[in-house]
């Protein structure tokens, strides 16, 4: 098997890689960066007609409550998961070959995040009050309601965003004191400076960071796989069918983790190429973790057969109804299209050469998170159009183009925050992948001393 | 503010179940002064509904509900509180026709453990101490997660400004706004209250006078203009009442998931026998149990009842 990282690379020669994705943007920088910002203000323009005219103008009406919002809201907030399992729960489990990928995968969650917030924000009726939300002191002694998933769903929420930025920030202090020593006199020197908190690299300091990097990746994994189960209960504690489903949660985090990983490889091809990475994001690394995802593909697979079983072996028949109008509907297309993208596709993964051909795999990535996407969709839409109370069932809406241009925005918006993350947090990170080509150097040399019988 | 009084003023809006729950004793903020508990009920009896709509319209006039015009009409973003539902019978895949449309008014069913309330982020959707299902404009930042929740989806969301539309009231039927209740901006829920502005008056009036609320005293809008008198609305807890009575002659008791006439008919139906007596009266979505408020008596068909 060859090699995830050559084990001759210099420390110096990582430093300068790194580095330079840090400097001189070239030109097709600025024009995604500007690409990206003219997205975000398709959503903007979106946004504020909508708060100005009023929620109908997103084409929605009384059965159908919901939209794409609360679709896409999800969709963000699994993308955010692979991030912690790459960084934290593969932290635990020794696995080397995370080291060059989880510092972009860590800032992929937090951005994520960010854009699953404005979702929140964006779906509410009157976000001028979403404060209300928040359990604050009120003279009045107001509070929220603590029995509404939707409560638990904006705390989770936002421990999990504050946790992820920490965790974001505290892997990176020895690669800021890095950059801060590296890069030429100026303010990005002063910013790395205030950043890298006096790491001198001591060992007291190593010894302080370890513990608390281990320490933080334990408190975010628990974290991770409730964020994702209260976002499933916002649909499971409700009384709809097609919703009030006992496995959602479960079925929830597995479909964040596998949407999350899609994206990663993604991004990896991306990053790979933009700021030629070749020497750390290397192909062996590819190929685990498409072989991670293929896994998780298909956990995501038979936990949508258990669901669709356990539906139709219920008896109820109005959950039944639900998913066969699923199947045949209005929504038929999507829905086969999300069979296809999520269960079909995946298989693509499992032929080894496949695995590590990058168009293919870019290509089947994408597909997977559109698969993911109408997944969320087709659970949060169909639900209305054929819910338990016959009057809603000829009450099909399809969302306007005000809901699609603030979709079609919120990955404006994440590519914006991703760009400028890029050049200013490295995106490899260093200090990691000295260690794994240190590990790798000891054990080449301890096996080379075996054969030689020096020992 | 400490966790301890959160938890007492929460314990305040919220029932463990509407069975062993007595409502609210300590309920200091709105004591209602009167000896007797409020339960307020309605009946609507199908077979003499047909279908002319002057409820829903008393219901636009009585509770400022906006008309939205054609054009948001066709996109189902309507308001009206009271609606009236057709439905044909069905043979074999096709509707039949002759019998005509069977009518069903639909309402906010003001459940005892009603879906909506506990799903609300921010507690605007509460269960008042007189058995009511209400609706906290103020409070309501507009998350759709009680319509999301609703089973009847009875519940109406402003999806624009209509107050400030030129359909909603144009002139002089501006003039008309009732001035007991409010009009709603963009970007809250509405739904039914009973029209709880007319029950407040009667209940103040019997406090004032010290004396109970009488049967009759409180008339809805929507029972005030069926002409053929379908809507019956009142007090449950006055045995008196008619609307008590009527609950209780159909064999539907409030507190009940599944009513002992259902099961008796269901066990009947097991062993082969044909039930005696058919009783008209039930609740619609009783299995799921939000206990709703609201009886409805069944359309006897001409067909069966040959």
């Amino acid at each position: 098997m060859t090699k995830d990282i050559r084990e001759d690379i210099a420390w110096a020669q990582i430093n300068q890689d790194v580095m330079k994705s840090l400097e001189n943007p070239r030109k097709l920088y600025w024009v995604i960066l500007f690409a990206a910002l003219m997205v975000f203000s398709v959503g903007i323009g979106c946004e504020i007609y909508q708060y100005i005219e009023g929620m109908g103008v997103a084409n929605m009406n009384n059965p159908h409550m919901w939209g794409l919002y609360i679709a896409t809201f999800i969709f963000w907030i699994g993308m955010s998961h692979s991030g912690t399992l790459l960084s934290a729960i593969l932290h635990l489990m020794h696995a080397d070959w995370r080291k060059p990928i989880y510092r972009f995968a860590e800032a992929m969650t937090t951005f994520s995040l960010m854009t699953a917030g404005l979702f929140v924000a964006v779906h509410l009726g009157r976000v001028w009050q979403i404060y209300y939300a928040l359990p604050y002191p009120s003279e009045r002694w107001v509070w929220p309601n603590f029995q509404s998933p939707l409560l638990w769903d904006a705390m989770a929420i936002f421990t999990y965003l504050s946790s992820s930025v920490i965790f974001l920030y505290i892997g990176s202090i020895p690669d800021f004191a890095i950059a801060r020593d590296n890069i030429h006199p100026g303010w990005r020197k002063k910013l790395y400076s205030i950043l890298a908190l006096g790491w001198e690299g001591t060992d007291r300091q190593w010894r302080n960071f370890r513990v608390t990097y281990l320490t933080v990746a334990c408190f975010l994994i628990p974290l991770a796989v409730s964020v994702h189960s209260i976002v499933a209960s916002d649909f499971a504690m409700s009384q709809q069918p097609g919703w009030h489903v006992t496995s959602f949660p479960p079925y929830f985090v597995a479909g964040a983790l596998y949407s999350g990983c899609a994206a990663i490889i993604t991004l990896f091809i991306i990053l790979r190429y933009v700021f030629k990475f070749e020497e750390y994001m290397t192909l062996p690394i590819l190929k685990k973790t498409v072989r991670l995802t293929f896994a998780i593909a298909m956990v995501w697979t038979y936990l949508n057969c258990i669901e669709f079983a356990s539906v139709w072996y219920s008896h109820d028949q109005v959950a039944k109804d639900v998913l066969i109008q699923k199947a045949t509907g209005p929504y038929a297309p999507f829905w086969w299209a999300m069979i296809f993208c999520g269960s079909v596709v995946p298989f693509v993964m499992m032929f080894k050469r496949f695995q590590t051909n990058i168009p293919v795999m870019f290509a089947v990535s994408l597909l997977l998170n559109l698969g993911m996407w109408l997944e969320r969709w087709m659970i949060v839409a169909p639900t209305y159009s054929h819910g338990y109370y016959p009057w809603t069932w000829d009450h099909d809406q399809w969302p306007s183009l005000i809901q699609w241009g603030i979709v079609f925005g919120s990955f404006g918006w994440f590519t914006l925050l991703f760009m400028v993350f890029c050049k200013i947090v490295p995106s490899v990170s260093m200090y990691e992948v000295k260690e794994m080509v240190y590990h790798r150097s000891q054990a080449t040399k301890k096996k080379q001393l075996g054969i030689e019988g020096a020992h | 503010m400490s966790v301890s009084n959160l938890l007492e003023n929460w314990s305040k809006f919220r029932h463990t179940h509407p069975v062993e729950d007595k409502g609210h004793p300590d309920w200091e903020a709105y004591p209602s002064g009167l000896k007797t508990d409020i339960k307020w009920a309605m009946a609507i009896d199908l077979d003499a509904c047909t279908g002319c709509n002057a409820c829903s319209v008393a219901c636009y006039a009585e509770n400022n509900l906006p008309v939205v015009g054609k054009e948001k009409y066709a996109h189902g973003q309507e308001m009206h509180w009271m609606r009236i539902e057709r439905y044909w019978g069905e043979e074999n895949g096709e509707f039949k026709a002759e019998q005509g449309a069977q009518f069903l008014p639909m309402m906010c069913q003001h459940c005892e453990a009603a879906p909506c309330e506990t799903v609300c982020p921010v507690g605007a959707t509460n269960h008042t101490e007189d058995g009511l299902n209400s609706q906290i404009y103020n409070r309501c930042i507009g998350s759709r997660y009680c319509s999301a929740n609703c089973p009847f989806k009875v519940r109406y969301f402003n999806w624009y400004n209509y107050p400030e539309q030129e359909e909603s009231w144009p002139a002089p039927m501006h003039l008309q706004l009732n001035p007991d209740l409010t009009v709603r901006t963009k970007g809250v829920m509405e739904k039914c209250t009973f029209c709880k502005q007319r029950t407040y008056v009667a209940r103040n009036n019997a406090r004032n006078e010290e004396r109970e609320v009488a049967d009759g005293e409180v008339q809805t809008a929507c029972q005030q203009a069926c002409p053929t008198g379908a809507i019956s609305f009142g007090n449950l807890h006055d045995p008196s009442s008619k609307v008590a009575k009527q609950w209780a002659q159909q064999g539907v008791d409030i507190i009940k998931e599944v009513q002992d006439k259902d099961k008796e008919r269901e066990k009947m139906e097991h062993e082969g026998k044909e039930p005696e007596k058919m009783v008209r009266g039930y609740r619609i979505l009783e299995e799921l149990r939000p206990y709703p408020s609201v009886m409805y008596l069944e359309r006897v068909r001409e067909e069966s009842a040959v």
